[in-house]
Formats: C-alpha cells, structure tokens, sequence
C-alpha cells in the first residue's frame, strides 16, 4: 500500500471508530470489541507506514485549504512517526484497559467515553503528522475540546472545577499565545510550512525580527502550548487528576501532554531550526524555566499524599525535560527530548495503569494507604518499580538513555546548572517515586482486619489483583519500558536525521567559511 | 456672512432649530407620547430640508404651463414621424417588435425633452426640482407609519402599567 | 419561461415576501398563513441562490425597475456581496420558519398567528430589499420597512416588558433612521443623485465641500445605531432579551448583518476608503469603537443571569469584530469582517434556536432555571456546546474561519496591539459560554430540568441546521470565505 494511503487510512481508522462506537452504543461487547479491533488496525497501519518513513521517505498527503493559504497537509517525518507509534501502541493497551476499569466501576456513559477516547487518538495521530503549524493547532485545539468530556467524566461538583481549570489553562493559553505566535511566525515568513532547518532564517538575516523579538516569540510557543505544562501554566494537569484513571493514563502518557512536548520540539526543530536557536541562544532563558520547573515539580510532588496528584507533578517534571532539550537545541539534546517522549509515555502509562489498578482491586487512593498492598497486588507493584526505575533513568530503564542524552545536552552547551538541575531531579525522583512501591511490598498492612486474614491463608490466594483487563495491559507496559532502554540505539538511529539534515541543510547554503566553524 | 446669506438661508435655520428641539425632546422626555411628538418634530425638520433643498432660486412649481404642453404636442409629432421613418426602415427585420416600440418610445421621450428645454430656454421658466418633494411623501408615509405604531405601542404600555412616565415605569419593572 | 424568470429575480425575490405578506393577512389563519410563509421564504432562498451563482459567473447583475434606467428610475443591483448577504439572510429566514411554529405556538396567542406570519414576511423583505437595492432612498425605505416590522415583532413577546423596550428600540431605531435620511438628502444635495453608482462617480472626495463631510457623519452615526455599535448599542439588549424567541433567533442573525452590509456599502460603493480611512480618521474611531465594544459588552455578557440578554452583549461584542475588519481596508481584512457576518449569523441564530428550545421545555431564560438541562435534554444542550465552541473561535467551527482571517490582516497591517487584545477579548467569549456549559452539565437539575424532555425533532433538526453548518464552514470554506474573499476583491477594486 502506498505509504499516502496509509496516512489517511491511520488518520481515518479512529473517525471509524468513533461511528462504531456510536452505532453500537447499546451493545457494550461489540462496542468494545470495535474500539479494540480498530485500535490495532490503527497500530498496524502506523507500523507499516513507520518502515517508509525510518527507511528516509517523507510520504505527505493533502487534504486541501481549508483557507486561501492556510492547507491541512500532513507530512509524517520521524519524530511524529515516534510519537504517532507511541501514542497508537498506548492507545490499544489504554483501551483494554480502560474497558476493564470502566467495567470494573460500572461508569456511566461509557459510548461518550469511548467516542471522546477515539478523537482524542485522531487529533494525537493528526498533530503528529501534521505538515505545517496551521494544521498542528486545529489538531491541537481539537483534543483539548475531545478530552473535556473525559475530564468531567463524572459529572460532578469536583469535576466541574477540574474541567474548568483545564479548559481555561489550556483554551486561554493556546488561543491567547500559541495563535498569536502562530500568526506573528506567518506575518514573517509568509509560510507556516514545517521545514528542515527552519523558517524564520530569512526574517532574522533581513532584520524583520530582532534577538528580542524571537526570544519573545519562542517564548510565546512555549508558553501557549499550555499541554507542555511549563511553569506557570501548569495547574490544569492536577486539576486533570479528577478523571477515570484510564483517562489520566491517556492525558499525562499518551495524548494530550505529549502533544504538547512534541509541538514544542516540532516547531523548535522546524519552525525556528537548531541552527538559529543554538546561535542567537535566545531560547536559554526558556531552557532556565524548564530547569526550574523540573526540580520545582519535584518538590512538590514530594509532598503528594494522593498518588495521582504525585504522579500529576512527576509529569510536569518529565515534561519539562523535554521542553529543556528542545530549548538546549544541541543534537543531543533534542534526539534526548524525542526519545523521552517515548521513554516516558510507556513508564508513565504503568505507573497511572498501576495507581487504577491500586483504585479498582483496593479502593485506595492515597500513598499512605498503600503499605503491605504489594502482597495482594505483586504484580502491580514491580510493574510499579519497573517504571519508576525507568522514569527516574537508572538502567535498566528506558529513561536512563534519554536523560543521558539531555545531561550531554546541557553539558555541551556549558549550562552546567541546568545538569545539576537534572541530577537533582532525578535524586528527587527517586525520593518521591521508589518509597511507593518500597512501602508497599515491606511494612506491614496497617488495618489489623487484613492481617488475620493474610496470616491464615498462603502467598498465592492472597493476591486480589485488579481485573485481568488491568493487570495484562500494565505488565505489558512495564515490560516495554525495560525493552525501550534495549531499543534506545534504534530510536537514536531513527531520530538522527532530524537533526543531522538540519545542520546540513544550514551548511549547505551557508558553505562560507563562517558558518561551518 | 452678511446679514444676507444668514437671512437667505432662513430655511435652513429653521431646520436645525427644529432638528434640535425634536432630538432635545426625544432624549429628555421621559414621557412616551411626549418622545413621540419630538421624533415627529425632528422627522418634520427633515422634510424641510428636503423641500428646502428641492427649491431653486426663482423657480416655479414643476408643472408645465398650457402654453409650452401645446408647443411640446407640435415638437412630439414632427419628431415622431421621424422616429416612424425610422421604425419602418427596420421594422421588416426586427422580431420582437415590442422590444422596437420601446425603444422607439424612449428616443421620442428624449426628443420631447430636448424639445421642452429648447422651449424652456426661450421661455426663461426654471423649474423647482420635485424629486425631493416627491421623496418627502414616501417619508411621510414612513413617518406616519412610525408614529402609529409607536402610539399602538404606547398603549399597549399604558394598558400593562398604567403610565406612560418612563421613569415610573422602569421603577415598577424594577419593583418586580 | 425559466428564463423570463430568470431576469426577474432580482425584484421577485422582493415582490414574492411583499405580497405573500398581505395574503397572510387575508388568509386570517395561523395554519395557512405558516405555509404560505415558509414556501415563500423558500423561494426567496432559491433566488438568491440563484443570483448568487449568475453574479459569481457573470458579474454583476442589474435590474432596471419598471424599465425605468437609472438615474431615472431604481435600480437593483446583485453583485457577489450581495448575492452572499442575500443567501444567508434568505437562507437563515426560511431556516427560522422552519423551526417556529411549535416556539410560536408556546410563545404568541394564538388569535396573532397569522399577523406574526405576516409582519415576518415585511421584516424579511425590508432586509433582502436593502440587499438588493442599488438606489440610496431605496434603502431608507427597505430599512423602514425591516425596522417597522421588527418593532411590532418585538412587541409581541410574553412579559409586559416586550412592548417597552420595541418602543425604546423604535425611538433610537427612528432616530437612527431619520439621520440616514438627512445624510442621504445631503449627499443628494451635492449630486444630484441617488443611485449608489451616481453618487459615488459625481462625489467630490479630497477636496470637498463640508456638505459631503457632515452627509458621511450622519450616514455613519446612523447605520452605527442601525448596527449597535458599542456607545449607541443600548436598544439591543432589552429587544433581544424581551421579543418572541423566533423574532430574536432571527433579528439576530440578519437584522444587525444587513445594517453592517450598508455600511459596507456606504464606505466603499460610494465614498471610497481612502477618503473614509486617509482623509478622515474613521479607521481608527471604528477600531477605537469596536475594541471597546467588544470588551465592554463582552464583559457586560459574563454577568447576566438571564441568557438571551448574555447572548445580546455577544452580539454587540461581536459586530465590534466585523466593523475591526471593515476598518482594515485590506482583502484579508474585510473578507474577514464579511465572512464573519456569515459565520456569526449562523452561530448566533443556532444558539439563540437553542435559547428558543430551552424556553419551550423550562419555560425560563433564567440560568437558574437552566441548571442540569443538559441531563435531561442532552442534544440541545450539545447543540448549545458546539455554537459556544463557535462563538469562541475554536478550530473546526466557523468562527475559527472568521478569527483567524481576522488575526491574519491585522498582523498584515501591522497592528499588533489589536492583535493581542482581540485573542484576548476571545477568551471573555470563553467565560460567559461555559458559564452556560456549566449550569446545563454540573449543577443539579432544576424542578423545570428535571421533570423537562428532549426538545421536540421539528425544532431540533433546524437547529442542529445552523449548529452543523458552523462546523461545516469551519472546515469547508469556498463558499463562505472563498466568496467572502471574491465580494471583498471586488469592493476594493471598484472603489474610486
């Protein structure tokens, strides 16, 4: 099949899904089943389109203008190819998942549920292959509109507020900054194309915009993509927290805060070029924020009680890693930010999988509850450990590989508080993660019912996981997270051309003594 | 200005006189028949100004003495017989022969024109301008129109608060 | 036979409402005079479609009224600005009649049926006949006629408050209606014309007498009024907040769109930009005028309890963002105040379909009365949802279109500043529409909300007409933006 076709085939499969679901609303099996079903077709299809695309063809496709000028044209280059096959593996995992957990609560309005899910899915798939930065924000603004409905899942008092906070951050931001950025980068450049090397080379040589002014306009991106969560816009991601946990797993893996990161590294990588960024440095300043964000986070996520509100924070920190190797401009960091993106998205979708898991078999939301819980739930539990190792970038974790990218990152360019920022971090992950499990599997449970119970009976009937449906797709999860830091080379590999053709497509034109120092 | 141009544009005085009482008296009253008489006030200044500006200097009402109607006859049918000529000439080849006669009839109307100023200029009549006059009773329609069903309005209001003081009325809206 | 029609359509599109509506009155039954009102507004429809098509091929078309040429007689005039003011309002019109009988039954005793049919029918003809007229006085009349009509529509609503505030409506509306006809009797003056063509070739522009300068400013103050432009607003929200549900869903849409047309036309037919623009500072006043508007009564909309008035403020707000793009002078710039016209007749008149389903099943347009709507009557409340979305901005709905061709020209023209505060004012739109999202979704059912049912499939299906087409024209946009950009290519090219 041509790789065009698949293109509109993986963007289309989620739309099938949503009619599916629709149709079948009254018929929760066949439902599932077609949610399942197309998830994998999805998957499949964006495997299939991943070998063009890692073999070095760049396969576009066109859906025409949707204004003179303004055309929703999906071109799919590695680092989307990366997320796109992320976001399409997690989807199927999420969705076994999410049946399981929405079955295993008995939540209502579970056709809506699941018709939100596909969308969101389709708006990741679209902003991922997106083209240019016009249709990268319809996709973009498109899943923060699809996952409101997940947010307010409930319905309730507490999940109105969330579900405003999350829509205000996010629609203000993204209207109030990232359209402005979007249409200030067309006023100067005349294009909104993403192109190797970037666009605004032309408008910075002719003097258009000054070192301020780009700073002001990178900042403006970074700022307005609200789903990067970079301080302060960062308080819709707990306010999030109030979702079904499938949702959780969705939002802070998969979906809408990596789109978020990966906008970010798009347009850096794009929009402005490496080249540019690392020469006029303008964008330092936001790579401070993300420092100070990632150990701030930390922080706070230390004092979470709740192991969702905890897990919120480690995200804001995680994320904020990668905005800092996408501001750090070096190869090495960006190929860093890229790889966490995937890093990241398999060890946090175990940890929420886990803390739903931990809400289904137990009930249990906050950390303090959790002790002597490992003996009931094994394998929830070293899922957990897995993942936290991974997140926290020990080996055998996939995170190791991408922190050390980004640590080389800061190092080349001689910030070197910005490496003692990740050091740090990184220690603080371990205090805020590691304890969980720890406790977990070591005292002693603290409700003496419980004890006079698992004193009589043997090691193995004492298990009370989560449904299968759970358990199943958080060990895969787990698994993949160890895999990762094995596949760490083939993700270096993939994403080098990104940044390897933009230094020469800088050098090329640029063959003057000066720019090739 | 001399005395005589302000003087001279009496008319004109009269309608921004009128024009600012009848606005003075819509927006202050605050009784409704009361804003309805300074709507008619002000709607009246601008028939003034239409008629005034319709007037010309030394001009007569825009109707054609008897005399000059005679002349015109005599220049009508001369020229129509011409314009007969003409028709006949291609009349054979023309289809639609409808289409002929209104041309033909359009080419006489401005004959008869030209006819008519030729006469007008000999007589020395200047004629007033009566499209605006003429505007002025569409208005007027309009305005009557406006004032009725302000007035309907009005009582209908009257009927559901019994007053017609703005004031008092908006206090029984906010006693509500 | 179809082509003798064919030529006419210009001034059947005017003759079919204008006698239907007397017919109505004649015909003295409800039942009777519905139909014959919606076949007719059907057939305005199909008109204007039709002449939309013939000008966007042929270019424009001009209708000499009783053969009369001008600048003797009137003359009807359809270019594509036109053609596309005349299909939506036509458009919107039978698409309102559509959904009303059931609103009209609830809301008007029933012994006024057939006078409502009726008065609809002159108000619709006033709007397409401003449209489609190329003759100044013309316009006076039409407006007239719109305006008498929307008066005594507005004064059929339930409470006793309705006959108020038409009545406050008619006295700004006739004052506003009296200052266009002293602007047109001067420029008259000056030209000795009144045809839009005339005038606009024998004008005197730079140089020019007072007369012409003083002609523009009560024209402009006038149509200001006409349009509800933020200080001289105030009619507004009391006439949409008392009228008949139907008669706000449809003033809404078009009456204020036609007015913002003749200012249009006015600028650019007749005294050209560069005079309006360069000469005098009118750019700057607009922009002054419309960005206060649109944050005053923005603001203003976020603090009302009552949900038609909230949605009036939005419509104020909202004529500020056409008039910003008029002011531009740009293509970019005016098409998007013109596809904005469009786009926000579509949105406001589905919202306000939904307002009108609301006050059929609660009986309230109070927000208290609304709360957990959205349980019990899950499709209007979504159909609310998406139009919120719209009125917003939000991508994939037809305000997005409007924003960001808006967006776009003014970054073109350099004004940055404006820029900033327009997103900005965007977000107010976002306070006030999921304040509404809220009640329906959160809060816990009413009495009303609780006991209520889905609105019934007559009214839904226009609804969701106008609500569908926000998202249709969010995506697909030849036929709102594409001609948007044609209409205005061609209002700057004629421009002297």
């Amino acid at each position: 099949m041509a790789p065009e076709t698949l293109i509109g085939i993986s963007l289309g499969l989620p739309l099938v899904a949503v009619v599916l679901v629709v149709l079948f609303g009254r018929m929760p099996n066949l439902r599932d089943g077609c949610s399942g079903v197309v998830a994998g077709l999805v998957f499949i299809s964006t495997v299939w389109l991943s070998t063009t695309v890692f073999s070095g063809g760049r396969p576009q496709w066109s859906l025409g203008e949707m204004l003179p000028g303004f055309e929703i044209a999906f071109r799919v280059e590695p680092l989307g190819m990366l997320f796109a096959l992320v976001a399409a593996g997690l989807w199927i995992l999420t969705t076994a998942y999410a049946v399981g957990y929405m079955r295993g609560h008995h939540e209502q309005h579970q056709t809506r549920f699941f018709v939100c899910f596909a969308i969101a899915i389709f708006a990741a798939l679209a902003a991922a292959f997106s083209a240019n930065l016009f249709t990268l924000f319809v996709a973009y603004e498109l899943m923060t509109i699809s996952t409101y409905p997940l947010v307010t899942h409930h319905g309730t008092r507490e999940a109105c507020r969330g579900g405003r906070v999350y829509l205000g951050i996010l629609l203000s931001t993204s209207i109030g900054l990232f359209m402005l950025a979007i249409v200030w980068t067309w006023s100067l450049a005349g294009t909104l194309d993403f192109r190797i090397g970037g666009i605004l080379s032309e408008a910075v040589a002719s003097g258009r915009i000054s070192q301020t002014g780009l700073g002001i306009l990178i900042g403006l991106f970074t700022f307005g993509i609200g789903k990067a969560a970079l301080m302060p816009f960062h308080r819709w991601l707990p306010a999030a927290m109030v979702a079904p946990t499938p949702v959780s797993a969705l939002l802070h893996a998969v979906a809408v805060v990596k789109v978020g990161v990966f906008s970010v590294l798009k347009i850096c990588i794009y929009i402005f070029g490496l080249e540019l960024l690392r020469e006029s440095g303008v964008s330092l300043y936001l790579a401070y924020v993300a420092g100070f964000t990632l150990v701030v986070a930390s922080l706070v996520a230390m004092t979470k009680d709740n192991l969702k509100a905890r897990l919120a924070y480690s995200t804001i920190g995680q994320l904020a890693y990668i905005t800092l190797g996408a501001m750090l401009a070096t190869p090495n960091s960006v190929i860093g930010g890229g790889m966490h993106i995937a890093m990241h998205a398999v060890g946090k979708i175990t940890l929420f999988f886990c803390a739903g898991a931990i809400y289904v078999a137990a009930h249990k939301k906050n950390i303090s509850e959790l002790d002597g819980l490992g003996r009931k739930m094994p394998l929830t539990f070293a899922a957990f450990l897995i993942a936290s190792v991974s997140i926290i970038g020990l080996p055998p974790g996939g995170g190791a590989w991408s922190k050390w990218f980004l640590a080389i990152g800061t190092v080349e360019t001689h910030q070197y508080w910005l490496t003692a920022a990740l050091m740090v971090s990184s220690l603080l992950n371990i205090a805020y993660l590691v304890p969980i499990p720890i406790r977990a599997f070591m005292k002693s449970p603290s409700s003496s019912t419980d004890g006079e119970t698992t004193a009589k009976s043997s090691w193995f009937s004492e298990m009370q996981e989560a449904p299968l449906l759970c358990v199943v797709p958080l060990c895969i999860t787990a698994i993949g997270s160890v895999a990762l830091f094995f596949a760490a080379q083939w993700i270096y590999e993939i994403l080098l051309p990104v940044t390897e053709s933009a230094s020469a497509m800088m050098n090329i034109p640029g063959s003057t003594p000066g720019a090739t120092k | 200005m001399t005395l005589e141009t302000i003087a001279g544009l009496y008319n004109y005085w009269m309608v921004i006189f009128l024009m600012m009482t009848g606005f003075y008296i819509v927006l202050a009253r605050k009784n409704l028949i009361k804003s309805v008489i300074g709507l008619n006030i002000f709607q009246t200044s601008v028939f003034l100004l239409y008629i005034t500006m319709g007037k010309v200097n030394n001009g007569t009402a825009p109707i054609i003495p008897p005399a000059i109607v005679e002349a015109q006859k005599s220049a009508h049918e001369s020229h129509a017989g011409a314009a007969a000529g003409g028709v006949a000439e291609h009349g054979a080849g023309v289809a639609e022969h409808g289409a002929g006669v209104a041309e033909h009839g359009a080419v006489v109307a401005e004959h008869g024109a030209g006819a008519a100023e030729a006469v007008h200029a000999a007589g020395d009549i200047v004629y007033s301008n009566p499209l605006p006059s003429v505007l002025m009773l569409t208005a007027i329609v309009v305005g009557i129109a406006t004032t009725a069903l302000a007035l309907a309005l009005v009582v209908r209001i009257r009927e559901d608060y019994g007053t017609v003081d703005e004031e008092r009325i908006l206090e029984l809206d906010r006693g509500e | 036979m179809i082509d003798a029609i064919d030529s006419h359509l210009a001034i059947l599109l005017i003759v079919l409402p204008l006698m239907a509506a007397p017919i109505c009155v004649l015909l003295g039954n409800g039942r009777a005079a519905y139909t014959l009102a919606l076949l007719v507004s059907i057939l305005t429809f199909a008109c204007s479609v039709t002449m939309l098509d013939e000008a966007l091929e042929h270019g424009v078309i001009y209708y000499d009224l009783g053969n009369w040429h001008p600048p003797y007689g009137i003359e009807y005039r359809v270019d594509v600005f036109s053609g596309f003011v005349l299909t939506f309002v036509s458009g919107i019109g039978a698409a309102v009649l559509l959904y009303a009988p059931m609103s009209v039954r609830d809301e008007i005793p029933a012994s006024k049926h057939y006078l409502f049919y009726a008065t609809y029918l002159l108000c619709l003809t006033g709007l397409l006949g401003m449209c489609v007229t190329g003759d100044l006085f013309n316009v006076f009349v039409f407006l007239e006629i719109s305006s008498l009509s929307s008066y005594a529509l507005i004064s059929l609503g339930k409470t006793r408050r309705a006959p108020l505030a038409a009545f406050q409506y008619l006295i700004l509306g006739s004052i506003g209606a009296t200052f266009i006809l002293i602007g047109i009797g001067l420029l008259y003056q000056m030209t000795g014309a009144l045809n839009m063509d005339e005038i606009a070739a024998r004008v005197p522009h730079e140089d020019g007498p007072r007369t012409v300068l003083v002609a523009f400013a009560f024209l402009t103050v006038g149509l200001c009024i006409k349009m509800a432009v933020f200080p001289v607003h105030t009619w507004l929200p009391n006439a949409y907040t008392y009228a008949p549900s139907v008669v706000t869903c449809f003033i809404a849409a078009t009456s204020t769109k036609v007015s913002v047309y003749v200012f249009v036309r006015l600028i650019y037919g007749i005294i050209s930009p560069g005079f309006a623009f360069n000469f005098l500072p009118l750019d700057t006043e607009l922009m002054f005028f419309s960005l206060a508007g649109i944050f005053i009564a923005s603001t203003a909309a976020i603090y009302q309890d009552n949900i038609k008035r909230m949605l009036a403020y939005s419509s104020v707000a909202q004529v500020g963002y056409m008039l910003l793009g008029i002011s531009l002078a740009t293509p970019t710039g005016l098409s998007g105040g013109i596809v904005h016209m469009f786009n926000h007749a579509l949105i406001k008149g589905g919202l306000f379909m939904v307002v009108g389903c609301f006050v059929l099943r609660l009986g309230s347009v109070q927000m208290s009365d609304w709360k957990g709507a959205g349980r019990t009557m899950p499709w209007t409340a979504t159909a609310w949802v998406i139009g919120g979305l719209g009125l917003i901005g939000v991508p994939l709905t037809a305000g997005f279109i409007s924003k960001w061709l808006l967006l776009t020209s003014i970054f073109e023209a350099g004004w940055w500043p404006i820029a900033v505060l327009m997103l900005v004012s965007s977000l107010l739109a976002v306070v006030y529409i999921w304040r509404v999202v809220e009640t329906l979704f959160f809060a816990e059912p009413s009495e009303a909300a609780a006991m209520a049912t889905e609105a019934p499939l007559r009214m839904l299906i226009p609804t969701y007409l106008l609500i569908g087409g926000t998202l249709v024209f969010g995506v697909w946009t030849t036929y709102s933006a594409g001609i948007a950009h044609a209409a205005a290519i061609a209002l700057l090219g004629e421009a002297p």
